[in-house]
């Protein structure tokens, strides 16, 4: 049996509190930013995707469409960044509001589907998605603000999903989230029908982005368009170029060599890995 | 005040042909008041992965000693070193996690992948990645780094070209912003070398 001394224990403590999680948030700086918060300090502003995202379905499946603006507070933080998520082969996700939790949501389900997948060997369902999704958002109560468009065809057909931040959820033939929602979705009551061709679809949704890329600040750049039919996935990334850059410089500043005034300069050589041979890796499988 | 604009900070990382560099001012400060001048911002996970870290100096640190920590773990347990982008997703993991009480950081991760294609990549302080193929910056001259960055890169540029290129974009935008400056440190790193300056800027 093992005694532990009190100052063993602590040691301990500590030790664990480094050591690699097992996932779960964890509360540790709470306390101390609450008590920078009263002294009148600010929290930092987190990335947001000021989005314009969409989804319709059209006569064989689904077509989701994503700007590719991220925004921190009033700056854009990135020009072409890409909100369409990967969820399973057959489901795809746009992600709306704070980028971290868009992207973390998006990726803990994608890897709960995959494990489901391995024990089930069958094909995700959309539902399945909607519900792990909606169960964490509602769990957190609307603080992990993630606003999410949700579309794939599984077995029993096409469909398409709006997630709200606080884990409601709504099924509709044709949706828009994020702050350009309104602009794209004006698009869509003007010109969505039922029966829509793949062509056409594609079509729609791009003109609904673009409206929220040009009438919303929040959105801009690029078109990416996702069309998911039965059995085949395509993922058109940059699939309009509606804002190339004009004001590039074809000659660039050139500087001279030296022109920087530097204080000291350390070089280091490296030195070449030395690769194991083949062999040891065929005696570890 | 924003609780990144108590220390003060200005990191970048640019990408050239097959080598990237990474850079950051040398100021540290208690608001206005200036506390050192050569204070360390990028630090070394292996010979071909830097982090630099921007934003509340006590935070940095800390991160610092416990992504130190998960990586030697790493090397131990894999007997290799961890791809940038591996490591970019640690990161991203490590703030995540503290999701509703995060480190004020904002990691630059530059590093040289499988045959040398270097990556780069800036998060926000609870690790949404933005990879980027040109350049990224973070700190509280970010601002102007855009600005400055966005004019003067050029893709596919020679070492000794990338060196001015970043350290002229790092030196005229901290000139802009009263929280960072007093020189800078520049990292250049290729695939047989690193080459590590100082650079003497404003002292006010």
């Amino acid at each position: 049996m093992h005694v532990i001394v009190e100052g063993d224990r602590e040691r301990m403590a500590r030790f664990a509190a480094d050591a690699p999680t097992r996932g779960g948030f964890s509360f540790d700086l709470c306390q101390r930013n609450e008590m920078l918060l009263k002294k009148g300090t600010q929290l930092p502003t987190f990335r947001k995707t000021g989005t314009t995202i969409v989804g319709l379905v059209f006569e064989d499946g689904v077509i989701l469409g994503a700007d590719t603006r991220a925004t921190e507070g009033p700056i854009v933080a990135d020009k072409n960044c890409e909100k369409i998520h990967y969820m399973a082969p057959n489901i795809y996700c746009c992600g709306a509001g704070t980028a971290a939790d868009t992207e973390a949501v998006t990726d803990m389900v994608s890897s709960q589907l995959q494990l489901h997948r391995y024990a089930t060997g069958r094909e995700s369902r959309v539902v399945t998605a909607l519900t792990l999704l909606k169960s964490h958002l509602f769990s957190y109560q609307g603080h992990v603000s993630a606003a999410l468009v949700l579309g794939g065809v599984d077995i029993t057909g096409p469909h398409l999903h709006t997630v709200y931040p606080h884990g409601s959820t709504d099924t509709l033939p044709f949706a828009t989230m994020g702050s350009g929602s309104l602009a794209a979705m004006a698009v869509f009551e003007s010109k969505f029908r039922e029966g829509l061709t793949r062509d056409e679809g594609i079509k729609l949704v791009s003109e609904a982005i673009c409206s929220g890329i040009f009438n919303d600040l929040g959105s801009g750049s690029n078109v990416d368009v996702c069309v998911i039919t039965r059995g085949q996935t395509e993922y058109l990334r940059n699939h309009q170029l509606p804002n190339p850059r004009t004001y590039v410089s074809s000659r660039g500043y050139n500087f001279l060599k030296g022109h920087t005034e530097v204080l000291s300069t350390k070089i280091t050589p490296l030195k070449s890995k030395v690769e194991a041979p083949a062999e040891v890796d065929a005696m570890e499988e | 005040m924003s609780i990144f604009e108590y220390n003060g900070s200005a990191v970048v990382a640019m990408v050239g042909k097959n080598c990237f560099a990474i850079a950051s001012d040398r100021r540290l400060g208690v608001n206005l008041q200036t506390i050192a001048t050569d204070f360390q911002r990028i630090f070394k996970i292996h010979d071909k992965l830097y982090i630099g870290l921007s934003g509340l100096a006590t935070d940095v640190q800390t991160l610092y000693q416990r992504l130190i920590f998960r990586h030697k773990l790493y090397q131990l347990r894999e007997e290799r070193d961890m791809k940038p982008q591996t490591f970019a997703s640690l990161v991203s993991a490590i703030l995540y996690e503290k999701r509703f009480g995060p480190y004020f950081c904002q990691p630059v991760i530059a590093g040289l992948g499988d045959d040398d294609v270097p990556f780069i990549c800036t998060m926000d302080c609870i690790g949404a990645k933005e990879l980027a193929k040109d350049f990224v910056v973070s700190g509280t001259a970010s601002e102007s780094l855009y600005g400055a960055c966005e004019s003067m890169y050029k893709p596919n540029m020679e070492p000794e070209e990338l060196f001015e290129t970043i350290s002229q974009a790092l030196l005229s935008s901290v000139d802009r912003d009263c929280l960072s400056g007093w020189g800078g440190h520049v990292l250049l790193v290729t695939s047989t070398e690193v080459q590590e300056r100082t650079l003497k800027g404003r002292m006010d």
